[in-house]
C-alpha cells in the first residue's frame, strides 16, 4: 500500500515537473526576447538589417559610430534570414524601429508592409541635417534615388523608403574573349544578334541568365531604352494599352530574339539551387553576356575560369542607331514600420548613415552608398563599374508601381518566368503576352492610391 | 472515493499531452481555417474579412490546379512505386537468403537519413544537363544526337515533375522497406514451413502468407505515403527547382508558400492550407475504407 502511495507521489512530482518545464518554456522565451524594462531616460534604437555579401561587421561598426555621436543605445539583430528572426516579435507586437530589407526577397517583408500601409513618411528625413555635419540628407543623395516609383510608392509623392547600397546592373561578359576574338561590344541590338552569329559560329552561345529573376532590372532598362518617359511611367502602372504599343512591342522582340540565342542548358540551371552553373557558362566561355550586378564578382571569386578571364561590363545596347543606353540601378532601402516606438530616433539614425563618417564604413566593405562624391573616392574594378554612367548609359530605377496583394498573380511569375517558356519552345510570344495584359488588367485594378 | 482519486489521477497524467495536443495542434489547425477568410499580408495586425473569396479565387487559378495536379501525380507514382519496390526488398532481404543482407539494408536506408539540401545537390549533380550522370549515361545510345540536345531534366516543362518522383522514390524506399521488414520479422516461420510442405512457391507464399499477415503495417503506410508525399514534395520543389521552370514544378505547398510570403498573400495562402488539409485527410480516409480487411491474427 505504502509503495503504491510513493510511486503515486513519484509520477504525480513527475508530471508537476513537466507541467512546470512547459510553462517555464513559455515564459523564458518571452523574457528573453523583450528588453528588460529601461529607464525611459535611456533610450534603446532598436535596428534591424539583413546580412548579406558585404557582411554584418559594416553595421556594427556603424552602430557604435551612431552610439558615440548621440549617446543613444543601439540594439542591432542581424541575420542572413532576418525574416524568421523577427516576424515571431512581430507577431507579437514587438517591432524593430529601423528595418534594412529591400524589396525583391523570397518571404517580401518590405513588400508587404508597403502594401500594407504600414511604413512612416521619411520625407522629413530628406531635409534633416546629418548628425555631425551640416549638409541636409536630400542634399548629399545623388539625384534620382529619391524620386522614383520604389521609394515613393504612393501617389502622394512622399519618399517612405531611404535609397541605400547601390549596384548598377547590366551585361557582364568576359572582356578578354572579346579582345582575343577581336569582337566589338555592340552598342545596337543589330550589333549584337551579328555578334551572336560571329559567336555561335565558335560553338558560343550569345546569351544566358543566373534565373529569369535577373530579368527585371533588365526588362526595366530596354523598356526605358525604348519608350518615352510617358510610356514608361504608364507602362509601370501597368497602364491600358502599354503592352500594344509599337515600342513595347520591339521590347517583346528583342527578349524573343534574344531566348533564340540564349544557351540551351540555361533553363535547367534556372533555378536558387543551380544558378550559379549559368553565371559558370560565361566564365567558361560557353555565352558570351548575361544580366547581372556588381555583386557577381565577390559572388563567383571562388569559381574556376578560363585563362586569362577578365569581367568586361556594359549598358544595354541601343534599339536604334545612337538611341539610348540604359542600366538599372539596383539599390537597397531602409524603412520604418508604423509600429516602431521610437520614430524620430529612428530617423535621426537614417539620417547619420548618410554621414561621411557611415560611409566610410560602408563603402570599406565594398557597400556603396547613392552619395555625392563617393563614386570618385572608389578604387580599381569598382570605378570602372559604376563609372558605367559617366560614360553616358541612362540609369534606369523604377520598377512596377505598388498595389495591393493580387491573389495568384506575381510581377514575376507573370512578366519573367515565361522567359523560361520561351527558350524551351513551350510558350509562343503571343502566349506571355497575353498572359502579361490579363494580369496586368488585375494589377491595374488593385494599384495603390 | 477510491475510483475518484484514480480518475483525478488518470486526468493530470493525461493533462500535459492533452495541453499540448491542443494548444500545437488543434489550435493551429482552427487558425489555418479562420486565417482563410481573410485577406491579409502576413506581418502585421491589419485583416480585412473577405469571407469565401479567397476560396473562389482558388478555384479559378489555372496555377492552383497546375500544382494540384503535379501534387495528384507525385502521390500516385511516389507511392505506387516506392511501396511495390520496397514491399519487394523487404521479402527479399528478409525471407531468402543473401550475402550481405545488413549492407543492402543499411545501404538502401542511408538517402532517409541524408538532408533534402544534400538530396538536392545530389540530383543537381545527377541531372546536370552538360556532364551529369543521367545525360552521360544515356549519351552512350544517343550518341552525337545526344551531345548536341541534351536532356533538360531539371528545364523541361514536361520532364521535370518526373525528375523529383525519381528523387523521391530514392529518398523514400529504404524507410518503408525498414518498416515492411519489421513486420515480416514477426511471422512464424512455421507458417512459411508448413506452407512449404504443401507444396507451395515463394510466390504463393507471399501473396497467402506474407501480404495478409502484414496489411495492418501496410495500411498504416499508405497513409504515411499521402502525408509524407504532400509535405517532403515541397522540399524537394523547394531545394530543386523552387517550382520552375516557369510553374511547371509547383506542388500544392510551394504554391501555398509562394503565395503566403512572396505575394503578401497570406489569408490566401491560408485558403490553400485548408485545401491541402481537407484533401489529405479524405484521401487517407478513403484508402482507410478500402483497404480494410478482418484482421488475420498468427
Amino acid at each position: 500500500m505504502k509503495k503504491k502511495f510513493v510511486s503515486k507521489l513519484i509520477a504525480c512530482g513527475l508530471i508537476a515537473t513537466m507541467a512546470a518545464s512547459l510553462v517555464a518554456g513559455c515564459g523564458s522565451k518571452d523574457n528573453a526576447d523583450k528588453p528588460a524594462k529601461k529607464d525611459d531616460a535611456e533610450k534603446v534604437l532598436k535596428v534591424a538589417a539583413v546580412e548579406t555579401a558585404y557582411g554584418a561587421q559594416m553595421w556594427k561598426d556603424v552602430c557604435a559610430a551612431f552610439e558615440e555621436e548621440t549617446g543613444v543605445k543601439v540594439e542591432l539583430t542581424i541575420d542572413k534570414k532576418l525574416e524568421d528572426k523577427i516576424t515571431p516579435n512581430m507577431k507579437a507586437g514587438v517591432y524593430p524601429d529601423v528595418v534594412m530589407r529591400s524589396v525583391g526577397s523570397e518571404q517580401a517583408l518590405t513588400e508587404t508592409f508597403v502594401k500594407d500601409n504600414n511604413v512612416v513618411d521619411l520625407n522629413d528625413v530628406l531635409d534633416m541635417t546629418v548628425p555631425g555635419e551640416d549638409a541636409k540628407v536630400g542634399d548629399k543623395i545623388l539625384p534620382g534615388f529619391t524620386e522614383n516609383s520604389i521609394v515613393k510608392p504612393y501617389d502622394d509623392g512622399h519618399a517612405y523608403l531611404m535609397p541605400m547600397f547601390y549596384s548598377p546592373c547590366g551585361l557582364w561578359y568576359n572582356a578578354a574573349l572579346l579582345k582575343e576574338k577581336g569582337w566589338e561590344v555592340p552598342q545596337t541590338w543589330d550589333e549584337m544578334w551579328k555578334l551572336g552569329e560571329e559567336a555561335a559560329k565558335e560553338d558560343i552561345a550569345l546569351f544566358t541568365y543566373p534565373t529569369t529573376g535577373y530579368f527585371d532590372a533588365f526588362f526595366y532598362a530596354l523598356l526605358h531604352s525604348n519608350t518615352t518617359p510617358e510610356q514608361f511611367a504608364e507602362a509601370l502602372k501597368y497602364g491600358e494599352g502599354s503592352w500594344d504599343t509599337k515600342e513595347a512591342q520591339e521590347v517583346f522582340d528583342v527578349i524573343e530574339k534574344l531566348t533564340s540565342y540564349t544557351n540551351k542548358l540555361t533553363p535547367a540551371q534556372a533555378n536558387d539551387n543551380d544558378f550559379q552553373k549559368n553565371q559558370q557558362l560565361v566564365l567558361d566561355n560557353k555565352a558570351l553576356f548575361m544580366p547581372n550586378g556588381t555583386w557577381i564578382i565577390g559572388e563567383m571569386k571562388d569559381a574556376p575560369r578560363v585563362d586569362g578571364f577578365e569581367w568586361g561590363f556594359t549598358a544595354l545596347p541601343a534599339l536604334k542607331e545612337g538611341g539610348e543606353r540604359a542600366s538599372y540601378t539596383f539599390f537597397e532601402q531602409i524603412w520604418m514600420p508604423k509600429e516602431a516606438e521610437n520614430q524620430d530616433l529612428g530617423k535621426e539614425f537614417i539620417a547619420f548613415l548618410y554621414s561621411d563618417k557611415a560611409a566610410e564604413i560602408f563603402a570599406k566593405s565594398n557597400a556603396i552608398q547613392p552619395i555625392k562624391g563617393m563614386s570618385e573616392k572608389l578604387e580599381g574594378d569598382n570605378k570602372l563599374f559604376y563609372s558605367v554612367y559617366d560614360t553616358g548609359a541612362v540609369a534606369v530605377m523604377d520598377a512596377f508601381a505598388t498595389t495591393d496583394p493580387v491573389e495568384g498573380v506575381t510581377v514575376r511569375g507573370t512578366f519573367f518566368d515565361p522567359i523560361n517558356s520561351l527558350v524551351t519552345g513551350d510558350k509562343t510570344k503571343a502566349d506571355w503576352i497575353e498572359g502579361i495584359k490579363k494580369d496586368s488588367e488585375l494589377l491595374r485594378k488593385a494599384l495603390k492610391k | 472515493m477510491r475510483s475518484k482519486g484514480k480518475g483525478r489521477f488518470v486526468f493530470f497524467c493525461l493533462a500535459p499531452a492533452a495541453i499540448l495536443f491542443v494548444i500545437f495542434m488543434i489550435i493551429p489547425t482552427i487558425d489555418v481555417f479562420r486565417m482563410s477568410l481573410f485577406k491579409w499580408g502576413g506581418y502585421t495586425a491589419d485583416k480585412t474579412f473577405v469571407g469565401l473569396k479567397n476560396f473562389s479565387i482558388l478555384f479559378k487559378s489555372p496555377k492552383f490546379y497546375q500544382s494540384f495536379q503535379n501534387t495528384i501525380l507525385l502521390i500516385v507514382v511516389v507511392t505506387v512505386v516506392t511501396f511495390s519496390t520496397s514491399l519487394i526488398f523487404a521479402a527479399i532481404l528478409s525471407r531468402e537468403k543473401i550475402k550481405g543482407q545488413n549492407f543492402f539494408r543499411v545501404i538502401f536506408y542511408i538517402p532517409n537519413i541524408l538532408s533534402v539540401v544534400v538530396i538536392a545537390a545530389i540530383f543537381s549533380a545527377i541531372y546536370d544537363p552538360d556532364k551529369g550522370l543521367m545525360n552521360t549515361f544515356l549519351n552512350l545510345f544517343r550518341g552525337v544526337e545526344g551531345e548536341q540536345n541534351p536532356i533538360l531534366w531539371l528545364g523541361s516543362q514536361k520532364l521535370v515533375i518526373y525528375s523529383i518522383v525519381i528523387a523521391m522514390i530514392w529518398q523514400a524506399i529504404g524507410y518503408y522497406m525498414v518498416m515492411y521488414m519489421a513486420s515480416m520479422a514477426n511471422i512464424p516461420e512455421s507458417l512459411y514451413e508448413s506452407a512449404a510442405l504443401e507444396g507451395a512457391g515463394r510466390i504463393t507464399q507471399f501473396f497467402q502468407i506474407t501480404l495478409p499477415l502484414i496489411w495492418t503495417n501496410i495500411r498504416t503506410t499508405l497513409t504515411f505515403f499521402i502525408i509524407s508525399t504532400i509535405n517532403m514534395s515541397f522540399l524537394f520543389v523547394k531545394a530543386m527547382t523552387g517550382g520552375g521552370p516557369d510553374g511547371a514544378s509547383n506542388v500544392f505547398l510551394s504554391y501555398m508558400y509562394q503565395e503566403a510570403y512572396t505575394n503578401s498573400s497570406y489569408g490566401y495562402g491560408m485558403s490553400i492550407g485548408t485545401i491541402v488539409f481537407v484533401f489529405s485527410f479524405a484521401l487517407a480516409g478513403i484508402l482507410n475504407a478500402v483497404t480494410k480487411r478482418d484482421e488475420i491474427e498468427f
